[in-house]
């Protein structure tokens, strides 16, 4: 196997694998943002899920852009992630006229954050819509065939995981897991302030940390947020951060 | 990004005498009214887990269901705030005694046949948990599970709001609103921690006490912390804000 076809199966395992006890269900869209970045022809990818109500909600990004642009549609309520929601089919187009005839804010915000190309893939189960992965590219035009194909597949491995489907996808299954999804969500947030008012880091300088100081300890994102919400994180964590007062410059 | 019902049920419930003390019961008895439960109550938590405090109940038998799981330490709301997670039991009898041995025994002898029960909390902040309890089995439908997701997160602010002993604004901050969702606000809640060295669930009191004297948005409030033009401090006046130098 070549080493993409190596990553890929991995990927398959990994995004499969979510029946375990300490299933974290950030860490898990982070990794399906992540591969997605490094398996296809995208330079950015993000996930949005919804809740109970049909809202939107951004829940990982691979890059700060991506989480940008993905908050930017909610906000003006356009762009290919909301189509592709409330369709619950893929949506692209051919070329940049195309995406501003079709999202002309967003396409002009899109091209000021230095891409030229988004599509969303929908995370669906049957008749289930429950979210949408977006990918962005810095060159023109939509992902190749096959990449949409093997994005799509990513997808849907991932909704399956997230659905649990040993427990046929009932209802409530989907809104507690949803929610506990949200509350993580909260949950980072909540640390993420801690830890760059303890270091003077920005917010996503001070993810990338958290992010860095768990894999090198083989953790759990989830138990490097528990940590630091209750004081118990280990002291090298702290000594990343800048020794002097950090730029007060505002962050777009 | 805000659930329009929440809102809804914080305005319903605000509309009559008694205070901020009497929202929780308030709640419970909207609750009644809107969902098809027998019973509801709201159970106060601390850090170390449910606190044995029934805020509400609509009726005896739900306190005492709320007071009997907190002196089995087991049951729906026990599970329900130690994973953070809702706890669904829509048949009892079906589900057998395995799960809750004392506590399932005992309701089951009150005519309680189905139970819900949805953690209050924000993020890290567990502030407590809303019980409904039904003398049928049977599943919520999900128009129904969204509307008890609504009543808890209405309930969340109420009981957070609650623990706000030092401010008088404190019950009109409650009700000016939903916990805004967006990801600056829960960033801001943790700088605050640090800046003032209090709880997160006070620091997110006063984020919003701060953005209700100030007549502006929390999120607004929230994105200066963030960026760091705003920081809190404590003075003799209650909490002030400086702006940082730039």
């Amino acid at each position: 196997m070549t080493s993409r076809e190596q990553l890929l199966a991995s990927t398959f395992v990994d995004l499969a694998d979510t029946l375990v006890a300490d299933f974290d269900v950030i860490d898990f869209l982070h990794t399906l943002a992540a591969r997605s970045v490094q398996l296809l022809d995208a330079d950015a990818a993000g996930i949005m899920l919804a809740d109970q109500h049909g809202g939107l909600h951004v829940m990982a990004s691979s890059a700060e852009e991506a989480r940008l642009l993905e908050l930017y549609e909610l906000q003006n309520n356009e762009g290919p992630c909301l189509d592709c929601f409330r369709s619950g089919r893929p949506v692209a187009r051919d070329d940049l006229p195309a995406m501003r005839a079709s999202w002309p804010a967003f396409t002009q915000r899109l091209q000021q954050l230095g891409y030229h190309s988004a599509q969303a893939l929908p995370m669906r189960l049957r008749n289930e819509t429950i979210g949408a992965l977006n990918l962005f590219r810095t060159e023109p035009g939509p992902l190749s065939e096959a990449d949409r194909g093997i994005g799509q597949a990513m997808a849907d491995v991932a909704t399956v995981g997230l659905i649990q489907e040993r427990a046929i996808a009932t209802r409530e299954l989907l809104a507690t897991q949803l929610q506990t999804a949200l509350n993580s969500r909260i949950q980072l947030e909540q640390a993420k302030g801690m830890l760059a008012q303890r270091t003077g880091l920005q917010m996503n300088q001070v993810f990338e940390l958290m992010r860095d100081y768990a894999r090198g300890r083989n953790r759990r994102l989830s138990d490097v947020v528990a940590q630091i919400i209750d004081g118990s994180f280990d002291g090298e964590l702290l000594e990343k951060g800048p020794r002097t007062r950090p730029r007060t410059s505002p962050q777009p | 990004m805000h659930n329009p019902r929440v809102a809804e049920i914080l305005s319903v419930i605000a509309d009559g005498r008694g205070g901020q003390v009497a929202l929780p019961a308030r709640l419970c008895a909207e609750c009644l009214s809107v969902l098809p439960v027998s019973g509801a109550g709201v159970a106060l938590m601390t850090a170390e887990g449910p606190s044995g405090v029934v805020l509400a109940a609509t009726d005896q038998r739900a306190r005492q269901l709320e007071e009997l799981q907190f002196t089995l330490g087991e049951g729906p709301c026990v599970e329900a705030s130690g994973s953070g997670r809702p706890v669904l039991q829509p048949d009892l009898v079906a589900a057998g005694p395995a799960r809750w041995p004392g506590f399932g025994a005992a309701v089951l002898e009150a005519g309680v046949h189905a139970i819900f029960a949805f953690p209050l909390r924000v993020g890290a902040i567990r502030v407590g948990v809303l019980d409904l309890y039904r003398d049928t089995p049977g599943h919520l439908t999900t128009h129904e599970l969204a509307e008890a997701v609504a009543f808890a997160e209405a309930a969340t602010v109420v009981v957070l709001h609650l623990q706000d002993h030092d401010r008088r604004d404190g019950s009109h901050a409650a009700l000016a609103g939903p916990i805004d969702g967006r990801a600056e606000v829960h960033q801001a809640t943790g700088m605050i921690t640090i800046q003032l060295g209090i709880s997160l669930a006070e620091a997110l009191l006063r984020l919003r006490a701060h953005a209700y004297a100030s007549g502006r948005t929390v999120s607004a409030i929230a994105a200066e912390v963030v960026n760091r033009r705003m920081r809190f401090d404590d003075s003799e006046s209650g909490t002030a804000t400086e702006r940082e130098r730039p």
